[in-house]
């Protein structure tokens, strides 16, 4: 009797931080999608792998680690999920040349604005359109890492979590990759401009 | 003016490492000290920091409400 009890109540308790997790993650599907939406190639495919990666989770509940980061650990479901459904299908790699340097944005902006110089007002000559496609337009290996720290904002160490790869590189394809987006940025300027 | 080996192009260097807070204090302070003086490069430091609070605002899209719908569908039963 004492037996039946006491496996009542594990059930119970099972069951109990098992809700917690499903409402937990959950409450982070906002942000987990906002990641995801600049992860996968199309609202439609970030809408799946979204969905793809709660089922995992709620399935493979007991293999997260509470106390840690649940986000990166939806992040790294995702990623993978990313990975092994072939979804990273490349664009024509447009790696060729060097991406300038860091002030070429800000330098080609203000050029074709007549000297404006007010660095917020430059900013906004790039419509959300320009934004969108010219992040799409980045590399995938480039652009997961932008697309992690500086939209979703994780850490270096999260980020090389998730992704499985070494914080240095990490680091090396974030500043690569801010400087692609600039460089793809320009010339979206351009291209209006002409 | 942005010449290789001058100390603007040194700072253009620091610039992502300085916005991401990995500089080491004396490379902070040679930075900050070097941005102080040379309104050129403080007016391209601003530009990169407005630069990635726009890019993360143009970019993020709220979650479709059907598909938090959907999410919600997926939580397992209790029995």
């Amino acid at each position: 009797m004492a037996e039946a009890s006491s496996d009542a109540t594990r059930l119970a308790a099972g069951a109990r931080d098992r809700v917690r997790f499903e409402e937990e993650a959950l409450a982070l599907a906002d942000q987990v999608y906002r990641v995801a939406r600049h992860l996968a190639n199309s609202k439609e495919d970030a809408e799946e792998l979204v969905q793809e990666t709660y089922a995992r989770a709620f399935r493979s509940w007991r293999s997260y680690q509470p106390g840690t980061n649940l986000r990166a650990w939806l992040l790294r479901i995702l990623t993978n999920l990313n990975i092994d459904r072939g979804r990273r299908q490349q664009r024509t790699p447009p790696m060729q040349g060097l991406e300038a340097n860091d002030y070429f944005l800000y330098d080609r902006l203000a050029e074709t604005d007549g000297g404006l110089t007010d660095e917020e007002r430059v900013v906004e000559r790039l419509s959300q359109d320009d934004i969108v496609s010219a992040l799409s337009a980045v590399p995938h290996d480039f652009r997961d890492v932008i697309v992690l720290v500086d939209i979703g904002d994780f850490s270096y160490q999260d980020a090389a979590q998730i992704l499985d790869i070494p914080i240095g590189t990490v680091m090396s394809r974030l500043h690569r990759g801010r400087r692609v987006l600039k460089r793809e940025l320009a010339e979206s300027v351009a291209e209006e401009g002409s | 003016m942005g010449h290789i080996d001058d100390p603007c192009s040194h700072c253009e260097e620091m610039m992502q490492p300085y916005l991401d807070h990995i500089l080491s204090e004396e490379e902070m302070r040679e930075a900050e000290h070097h941005l102080d003086e040379c309104e050129w490069c403080r007016k391209r430091y601003r530009f990169e920091e407005s630069l990635r609070v726009y890019v993360r605002t143009a970019v993020s899209e709220p979650m479709p409400a059907a598909l938090k719908e959907k999410l919600a569908a997926l939580r397992i039963p209790l029995n």
